[in-house]
């Protein structure tokens, strides 16, 4: 059954629709990721104009976060304190990225850049990702085996404005959480995405958090970037489609809530390395794409109406 | 609907371009002036039917609103494919159909197709980015490829039936991508390989119901949109979490 989409101005089938929500939204409950470096590129795939699907899946992010969000809650799973600080960067970062993004549009480069942040930054997280899961996994076959010292002490620990995130037993500076809010922000708004895959790795590496903390408080930040990002799509570009929003939502609410459950059966380490080849896939993929010699080597930018 | 109609018939002008002496009339109407996309659109088609008052050929052309396009060509930049190049194009329909009796060749002379625009291959577009004129006409064609794959110019002419000498009648078929905006239908009245008379009568592509009223929202208070939107996101996802509180 076809739906049209008012902002999107096509028609596409409902099912594909909640088909492609509910999977996408299973993978962000169990990842704690929102979602969205799957969600645009399948979008676009089945004929929705970028643009739209970038603000879309933003707009579908927002939901899809909120009920990850609670399911961690309840688990007592959510560093408020740091979600907060997370985010103080990540609004101020957003900006700069929309601003970003205006200019590298105008030069007809936007999809480009898109595709290399893709390739470089999936490419170096999954890696590392990947090789430290195999590790962790391997020292737990063998018991006997040197444990990792709980933290090592670089320049970061040096920084000033300490601050004690009692949920996540860490005494760190408030600069670490903010400024990596803002690389992420940047990114995320350039990449059109809540930037999950990018937060989680750093705030497990960079942070020190305990894993277990780490989805939920993700998620908290993402609502409020992807929000953000929403309002700004809306007012300047009138790319966001609400409907289609919608529908992407209603099967993802519900695969996120069997992810988190599913992903709560996973050990870190497990989840972990499952999270690196799915990016390293994706980033194998993009970087493909640039390679090869495109089908069509002429192409009509989606225009923003407006 | 009554007074829109009648709006329409009026703006529907007969010209008679040239032979002179000679009434050389057409008369043609659509099936409706007007397709809506709904939220079930999945293309339409209109049937456009009329008459002449001597026997002779009839070309039907299908023009949708003109607007700017831009065009980039990809090439190869240190390993990667990249956007290289662009030019931009002025008055691009942004549809285009046409039809005749009989192919296209055998009916028009080169100069009245090029004259009266018919056929793909007579498109002037105003070039507006400073590139050789050679360069220019690559593009051009480039453009006309990637907008007939994308079903919004047609590939090749439809076919129009006659039903005797006078009546004649075709159908165009409109995909679900098609853009919004008042296109033009013009009917051409061809004999010896001349344009001898001409109709042209609007045909409105419209959003309506739901679809269009969110469409309006969107554009024209688009910051309360993205909050409604925002909201409605929010409440979604909350109600979606309540199913599974006690899990």
């Amino acid at each position: 059954m076809d739906v049209y989409l008012p902002i999107a101005e096509v028609s596409l089938d409902i099912f594909v629709l909640l088909g492609l929500g509910a999977a996408v939204g299973f993978l962000s409950g169990v990842f704690g990721v929102g979602g969205g470096f799957l969600l645009t590129p399948l979008l676009i795939l089945i004929g929705v104009p970028a643009p739209v699907a970038v603000a879309s899946s933003a707009n579908q992010l927002v939901g899809a976060s909120v009920s990850g969000v609670l399911a961690h809650w309840r688990r007592g799973h959510v560093d408020f304190k740091m979600g907060f600080t997370l985010l103080v960067g990540g609004i101020a970062g957003s900006f700069l990225g929309i601003w970003l993004f205006t200019i590298f549009a105008r030069l007809g480069q936007i999809e480009l850049v898109i595709s290399l942040c893709y390739v470089v930054l999936l490419g170096v997280l999954g890696f590392m990702m990947g090789i430290e899961s195999v590790h962790a996994m391997l020292r737990r076959r063998r018991p006997g085996a040197a444990r990792r010292k709980l933290h090592r002490h670089t320049w970061l620990h040096g920084l000033p404005l300490k601050t004690r995130f009692r949920k996540s037993q860490l005494y760190i500076s408030a600069l670490l959480p903010i400024g990596l809010g803002f690389c992420v922000g940047v990114l995320s708004a350039v990449m059109g995405i809540g930037g999950g895959f990018l937060m989680i790795p750093a705030m497990i590496y960079m942070l020190g958090m305990p894993t277990t903390m780490v989805p939920g408080t993700s998620l908290l930040q993402i609502i409020f970037v992807a929000a953000n990002v929403t309002l700004l799509q809306a007012y300047t570009n009138h790319t966001v489609d609400a409907v289609l929003a919608l529908l992407l939502l209603v099967g993802g609410v519900i695969g996120a809530q069997f992810g988190t459950r599913f992903g709560t059966r996973l050990r870190g380490e497990q989840l972990r390395f499952l999270l690196a080849v799915i990016v390293l896939a994706v980033a194998a993929q993009l970087a493909h794409d640039l390679t090869i010699k495109p089908k069509e080597l002429f192409a009509i930018p989606t225009d923003m109406r407006g | 609907m009554r007074n829109a109609r009648l709006l329409l018939s009026a703006l529907a002008l007969v010209v008679s371009p040239s032979s002179p002496g000679i009434a050389d009339t057409v008369t043609a109407d659509l099936s409706s002036h007007s397709i809506a996309i709904t939220t079930g659109f999945t293309g339409a088609s209109v049937v456009l039917f009329g008459a002449i008052d001597q026997p002779g050929d009839v070309v039907a052309v299908v023009r949708g609103p003109e607007r700017d396009v831009t065009i980039w060509r990809k090439a190869k930049i240190a390993g990667i494919w990249a956007n290289a190049e662009a030019v931009t194009f002025g008055n691009v329909p942004s549809f285009y159909a046409v039809a005749a009796n009989r192919p296209l060749d055998d009916i028009v002379s080169p100069a009245a197709a090029a004259l009266y625009k018919i056929g793909v291959g007579n498109f002037k577009f105003e070039v507006k980015s400073p590139v050789a004129p050679e360069r220019a006409q690559f593009f051009a064609d480039a453009l006309i490829a990637v907008q007939k794959r994308a079903g919004v110019f047609s590939p090749s002419h439809g076919k129009i039936a006659f039903l005797g000498d006078r009546l004649f009648r075709t159908t165009f078929t409109f995909p679900a991508n098609i853009p919004t905006g008042v296109y033009q239908v013009e009917v051409f009245y061809v004999r010896d390989k001349d344009v001898v008379g001409a109709q042209t009568t609007p045909l409105i592509v419209s959003k309506v119901g739901v679809d269009a009223a969110v469409f309006e929202f969107a554009h024209r208070r688009s910051l309360a949109y993205g909050a409604i939107a925002v909201v409605m996101a929010v409440m979604a996802g909350w109600l979606a979490s309540l199913p599974f509180r006690n899990a």
